[in-house]
């Protein structure tokens, strides 16, 4: 029993949920975006991505999100390997990025329900009661059966809200949430990340405002010379 | 409608529990076919145009045949075949842009990739929702157009019967260079160089086997090495897609 702890499959902490990359090393082109970044995110906690246009914000999201091998470095959940795009990546991490994936042709009701069947949420989380809820808690339940063409970029933005609102995957990579949202939008969306913190879930965002988040985050700063600062905020 | 929400109403369900440090996996994980070919088939729906304009094509470029050639009945009923044939490959060829494409654009693949639903098979429920839309309605829609050319009971039924069995090849090798020429620009006009020349032998055993069974021969040859086509090509081109996909993606 003395041992249970350094058996590897076995975490010690009761619901301990860390994602954390290390050594990674992304090149684009003849330009090195980051070297040896290590990063650690644990249940109840943010990172925040910070730097300029170019700097690698979007490349490192989609790097842990699976699209983009990077040149070195692996990414771990619990201290496991995590295989790119693997069965258990695709439980685990849901990302959202410049493209909303809305079709113009479908309703908002309709884009919702889509977007769930294809992140196979439970049955019971779409009904649709919960489906019509989750639109009420973003504003949009008076524009249920539009079609999405006659939607404004920020209402498309708020249909991804409601999504994030009935997913159940652990950890949110989002890259520029707040575009295009306006105030009442960013705040709903806050309001969102920090029940998704409290419920022990990780929240990796890229974005230039400075969202109050509830619990602990860090801040990991980008710049031109692929030099990383990482810090703890808040 | 941008009244400030209460944050009583955005509750949360709690997370399924990790503690074991391994992650509970999909229920049933083959319900991605269904899911991403039902979700291909209800849009197809929403955007009937572009269905329909497969089909007319279809229609309009075999009926040019017998304008442009005449009344001659013995040679029409000689070229039926094959025009009805290249027709259906033309006109596959003119909806593979929309295959992977849009989604493609609008970040759908994206979502689709981190779907807990293996992106094989959400492909191949794309695929089997592109047959359905185009290959089997230019199915069921040849007869007719076969009496045009004057073709008998026989040869007619065979060739509903090579178009059955061959177009959702058509849709698997399209899909396959559909994926592949994601995000390049100029994409379809590449997809045709890329994937005419692997439809060369679905062409020609689609258009012998109604060639067979008109001058007496036997075409059960050409309609089983169709199927065998079909069998390998569900099999194989599955994976060949979701790499390709992958790729354009990085």
């Amino acid at each position: 029993m003395s041992n249970l702890a350094t058996d590897p499959v076995t975490v010690p902490l009761s619901n301990a949920r860390t994602l954390s990359a290390e050594g990674l090393t992304l090149t684009r082109g003849s330009r090195c975006l980051f070297r040896h970044l290590s990063l650690q995110v644990s249940s109840g906690e943010a990172l925040m991505l910070r730097g300029a246009n170019g700097s690698g914000k979007t490349s490192l999201l989609r790097v842990l999100a699976g699209f983009t091998m990077p040149d070195e470095g692996r990414i771990f959940w619990n201290n496991r390997p995590l295989a790119p795009a693997g069965s258990e990546a695709r439980h685990l991490l849901f990302y959202v990025g410049h493209a909303n994936a809305i079709k113009d042709d479908l309703t908002t009701l309709e884009n919702l329900a889509q977007a769930l069947a294809i992140d196979d949420v439970a049955l019971a989380n779409r009904t649709p009661a919960a489906l019509s809820g989750a639109l009420d808690s973003v504003g949009l339940l008076a524009r249920r059966d539009l079609p999405a063409r006659k939607l404004s970029q920020g209402q498309k933005r708020r249909i991804n809200l409601a999504r994030l609102l009935l997913i159940d995957k652990p950890v949110w990579l989002l890259d520029e949430p707040t575009n295009a949202l306006d105030t009442d939008g960013v705040n709903l969306f806050t309001d969102i990340v920090n029940g998704h913190l409290k419920r022990g879930g990780l929240v990796l965002i890229a974005s230039h405002l400075s969202i109050p988040l509830a619990g602990a985050a860090q801040e990991l700063n980008l710049d031109e010379n692929a030099r990383v600062r990482l810090e703890t905020i808040a | 409608m941008n009244a400030p929400r209460s944050l009583s109403r955005l509750e949360f369900e709690p997370l399924p529990d990790s503690s074991s440090g391994m992650v509970e996996l999909s229920r049933s994980p083959e319900r991605g076919f269904f899911v991403a070919a039902a979700r291909d088939i209800f849009l197809a729906f929403r955007s009937k145009g572009e269905v329909i304009q497969a089909l007319v094509f279809f229609i309009v470029v075999v009926s040019l045949f017998p304008l442009a050639i005449g009344a001659e009945t013995a040679l029409l009923r000689r070229i039926a075949p094959g025009v009805v044939w290249v027709a259906a490959l033309l006109s596959v060829l003119l909806t593979l842009p929309r295959l992977f494409a849009s989604d493609h654009l609008d970040g759908t693949l994206e979502q689709m990739l981190l779907s807990p639903f293996p992106l094989t098979l959400i492909v191949a429920g794309k695929m089997a929702a592109h047959w359905l839309t185009t290959g089997l309605p230019l199915a069921l829609m040849a007869p007719l157009l076969g009496l045009q050319f004057g073709l008998g009971g026989d040869e007619l039924g065979v060739l509903v019967m090579s178009l059955l069995l061959g177009t959702p090849i058509l849709s698997m090798l399209g899909a396959v260079g559909a994926a592949l020429t994601l995000g390049v620009r100029g994409g379809s006009v590449l997809v045709a160089l890329l994937i005419l020349p692997l439809y060369i032998p679905v062409l020609i055993f689609g258009a012998g086997a109604v060639e067979a069974v008109a001058t007496g021969i036997d075409y059960a040859a050409n309609l089983s090495l169709l199927g065998a086509g079909l069998l390998f090509g569900a099999l194989a081109t599955p994976f060949a897609v979701a790499a390709a996909v992958k790729i354009s993606l990085d």
